[in-house]
């Protein structure tokens, strides 16, 4: 890393190594039984330069060759953007515990041994269904130089269970299950194979919904659709192009007050946390929304220069990509009703568990639509069944503007999002009963 | 010769000696450049180089798999593979016989895209950014471009030494209106075997795209539920894909009882003028064409369904095996970090004799979908969303609608299918994603055709 950032150094005006490298084990169940493991390692490393006041940028897999990276951030230096920002020097970075060196140590066998005990609880419950499983651990490191003396390493342990369950009658199908993961070792799999045999029991009848409005429960799975649309309206870029409808809502109240939404990577042992983001920016809590209240977007380096803001530490690097502002936890803020009293609440109305194709609408617009592929009836306070062949549809901002009531049980869905139950008080439905 | 080859060469003498019932070897070497604009401004420019390489042994049914990027220990690797897979095994290895293969099949592109300097790539991007701008109203554009230059070598120890070699070209225009609070966007995505000439004289139709965006903004929304909907080939290519091609992978059917008893072959699937075909090697050129798979199965094209009926899926060496059918050649790898899995390649619905007008002549009120956000299908249900959208009123074209998405069920959706244009044209612009693999080349095909009681998401 050092020869890459003093070649580059010698013709460019500012320069930035980052590199990463990975080491992955994961045993892959598929129909019931252990079928593949699997390993992999991985270093990468990219080179950002600054020449004449432009950004150039080149990537390469393993430890990189210093003269052919430079030489290809050179020539997209002489096209590249004007650099708005100057790379942050030697920093104090928060303590965000991100390492626990007992995954690694975690025996194969052991691995095998979870996705045994996940599969045997799913299957003695309900005969005839087929699971697949995953089970993975890894490490992670990253390490970030610059010519300004920024100088930041950490490492992140990481460890995963997932379960996927498929029911099949006929041609009708039903899929559930359940992930989870951490920066810890995972042994608690009543916590995944629990919230699957719900789903499972929940199922069990049929029930018809009709076309027209209702009261929909979102779960926390359920969430995850609806904050498609407010990833991208909360990113400092989408603002900066006039493209956010919330870009000129800041300190307006825009959302119900039972409402709240943070971006948080400092949480310790969190998958998304860590102490600095892609670009060597100290970590930091953003609230994004205090009750109902637009409070801020989150920026990168770049961006927050165009915008004449100051960075979030939201600089984060995709797949070969220079970085561009990103959530890296999203915190809803509990309330205090629970699931069952929100149910309990619905005289006819819907459960949503799992949307499919929600994010291929008009996202920035805030408008949702998808397939329930798991959700179920109310009817006078009770579930009686799941329905199918059903859509919903809607405006998370016209939804979220009146919400009936967030919920007190909060979990983790998808690696990125920790929220609980939201109620919601009005969806329109669209069904073949 | 490049340093893959040399490891690779190395590499096959142990290979053929390995322990395993089976063992295959791949690396790969990469070229990428990109070009990303948001709004008037370039956004990102730069290149990048990837190498790597991958070992996966199979033992009594059991796989072990182990990728990596450094070419140090090769051996011990190896050894990695076959000791996992020999934890992994209970059972039997099944693989349907293929003869070994020694081959190089080179990329076929007259000028590398990777090779074009940056500067004349950007030209005709910033052209298109100019035009895009140059409507009223438009309150931000995106532009995403890419090329990549890849070269595969694939050994086994049976005996294939394959070196295989493409290029791909990918361009996502997207012109985003905004006025009094309300946002609508429309896409074109484009794509090419390697050729950059794919992706020239767009203009007009960015034109087109960016004035699209704007109407959309006093569009109003469709009223949810059943309608008579008539898909443009762009559409009915997402549809063909996420309706029936995903349930025809027979890696979600091959270990599973019930599912094999809903696909058996002979099954009545749809109507007498309905014919889905995947083919990797018939057409050529496509995004999804190859003469080899990632196992080294010559590419084939196989007829899914024929005259409505069920007669084909895609395997894998393993899947065919199982399933005692030949193997289709339909295992890919989207790069070295992944073992091969079932995937398509270049999937469409063949072309029957209606013209456009035969098709909403008789169509008192319905939906014309056009274009694609993206689909996604759970096998039985699966939703598909519509980039623009008019409605159909007694038999003509009438107002637009706000992008509308589409639902339905599989396997009653295609016995819906009542009428099939005869303008068959294939999109260049997909990628599909599954099991964490995206985007992979493939592209989707279909004349215009026509569905009773769709499902369509609305007010």
């Amino acid at each position: 890393m050092e020869g890459i950032l003093s070649e580059a150094r010698k013709s460019a005006e500012a320069a930035e190594v980052f590199e990463i490298t990975s080491e992955e084990t994961e045993a892959q169940f598929e129909a019931n039984r252990l079928k593949q493991l699997q390993t992999s390692q991985a270093t990468s490393v990219a080179l950002r330069i600054i020449k004449n006041g432009r950004v150039g940028y080149a990537t390469s897999t393993g430890p990189g060759n210093p003269k052919e990276l430079t030489a290809a951030a050179l020539e997209t230096a002489a096209f590249g953007t004007e650099a708005k920002y100057r790379l942050p020097g030697a920093q104090d970075y928060p303590k965000v515990r991100t390492f626990d060196a007992k995954v690694n140590s975690v025996p194969i066998k052991e691995m095998i041994a979870l996705g045994e005990a996940m599969i045997a609880a799913v299957t003695s419950h309900t005969p005839g269904i087929l699971c697949d499983a995953d089970v993975s651990r890894g490490t992670i490191g990253v390490r970030l130089l610059n010519s300004r003396g920024g100088e930041s390493a950490y490492r992140k342990s990481f460890f995963s269970l997932s379960l996927m369950g498929t029911l099949i009658e006929g041609t009708d199908m039903l899929f559930v299950g359940d992930s989870d993961s951490s920066c810890h070792p995972l042994s608690d799999t009543r916590k995944i194979t629990d919230v699957a045999i719900r789903q499972l029991e929940l199922a069990k009848n049929r029930a018809k919904a009709p076309t027209r409005s209702l009261p929909v429960v979102f779960t926390p799975e359920g969430v995850t659709s609806l904050m498609m649309p407010l990833m991208s309206a909360f990113n400092g870029k989408t603002v900066l192009e006039g493209a956010s409808p919330l870009g000129d809502k800041l300190g307006k109240p825009v959302f119900d007050k039972k409402f709240s939404l943070r971006d948080d990577p400092t949480i310790a042992f969190r998958p998304g946390s860590r102490p600095c983001d892609d670009e060597g920016v100290p970590s930091q809590r953003t609230p994004l929304v205090s009750r109902g209240v637009v409070r801020n977007f989150l920026y990168d380096l770049q961006t927050a220069g165009l915008a004449g803001k100051k960075s979030t530490g939201n600089g984060s690097r995709g797949r070969g990509s220079l970085p561009l502002p990103a959530v890296t936890a999203l915190v809803v803020t509990p309330g205090a009703t629970t699931f069952d009293e929100m149910v309990a609440d619905i005289k006819e109305g819907l459960v949503v568990e799992y949307l499919m194709g929600a994010e291929q609408g008009n996202i920035l617009g805030g408008d949702f639509s998808g397939n329930v592929l798991l959700g179920y009836k109310i009817e006078n306070g009770k579930i009686v069944g799941r329905v199918k062949d059903t859509m919903v549809s809607g405006n998370v901002y016209k939804l979220f503007k009146d919400i009936v009531a967030i919920g007190s049980e909060t979990r983790w869905v998808g690696g990125f999002l920790q929220t609980p139950p939201i109620y919601c008080r009005n969806l329109s439905v669209s069904s073949k009963g | 010769m490049s340093r893959i080859d040399d490891v690779a060469a190395g590499l096959a003498p142990d290979l053929k000696k390995s322990p395993a019932d089976y063992t295959e070897a791949r690396f790969e070497e990469s070229q990428t450049s990109h070009i990303t604009y948001i709004g008037k401004n370039l956004e990102s420019i730069g290149r990048s180089a990837a190498s790597g390489g991958n070992a996966r042994a199979l033992v009594k049914g059991g796989w072990g798999f182990t990728s990596f990027n450094s070419f140090e220990g090769l051996e011990g690797r190896l050894s990695l593979a076959v000791e996992q897979a020999r934890s992994v095994g209970n059972s039997r290895s099944e693989l349907a016989p293929v003869p070994p293969s020694v081959d190089n099949v080179p990329s076929g592109v007259a000028q590398d895209p990777v090779e074009i300097p940056l500067a004349e790539k950007k030209k005709p991007m910033d052209e298109y950014n100019e035009i895009i701008w140059s409507v009223p109203q438009i309150q931000t554009s995106s532009i995403g471009y890419s090329d990549s230059r890849k070269k595969v070598v694939f050994l086994s120890s049976e005996g294939s030494f394959i070196t295989q070699e493409r290029a791909d070209v990918t361009l996502r225009l997207t012109a985003v209106a905004a006025k009094d609070g309300e946002v609508q966007q429309v896409g074109l995505s484009l794509g090419s075997r390697g050729d950059f000439n794919a992706i020239r004289g767009l203009h007009s139709k960015a034109k087109e795209m960016a004035q699209n965006a704007v109407s959309l903004l006093t569009a109003p929304q469709a009223k949810g539920g059943e309608y008579t909907v008539v898909l443009d080939p762009i559409l009915a290519g997402v549809f063909v894909h996420e309706a029936f091609g995903h349930l025809s992978e027979s890696d979600f059917v091959y270990e599973n009882e019930r599912m094999r008893e809903i696909m058996v072959l002979g099954k009545q699937f749809g109507g007498k003028d309905l014919n889905i075909v995947d083919s990797a090697s018939d057409p050529p050129g496509l995004r999804g064409s190859f003469k080899y798979d990632d196992e080294g199965t010559p590419a084939a094209k196989t007829y899914l369904i024929r005259e409505g009926k069920l007669v084909g899926r895609l395997h894998s060496r393993e899947t065919a095996a199982k399933m005692k059918e030949k193997p289709t050649g339909n295992a890919r790898a989207i790069n070295y970090r992944f073992p091969p899995i079932v995937r398509m390649t270049n999937t469409y619905i063949e072309q029957g004799a209606l013209s456009f007008n035969d098709i909403i002549a008789d169509i008192k009120e319905g939906i014309y979908a056009k274009n694609w956000y993206g689909g996604t299908t759970s096998m039985e249900m699966f939703t598909f969303s519509a980039g623009e959208a008019y409605m159909i009123r007694n038999g003509k074209i009438a107002e637009a609608l706000r992008p509308v998405t589409l639902t339905g069920n599989v396997f009653t959706t295609l016995q819906n299918i009542d009428a099939i244009g005869n303008d068959l044209d294939m999109n260049q612009g997909g990628g599909c994603g599954k099991g964490g693999q995206m985007p992979l080349p493939v592209s989707n095909g279909s004349p215009h055709i026509r569905i009773r009681h769709c499902l369509v998401g609305g007010k």
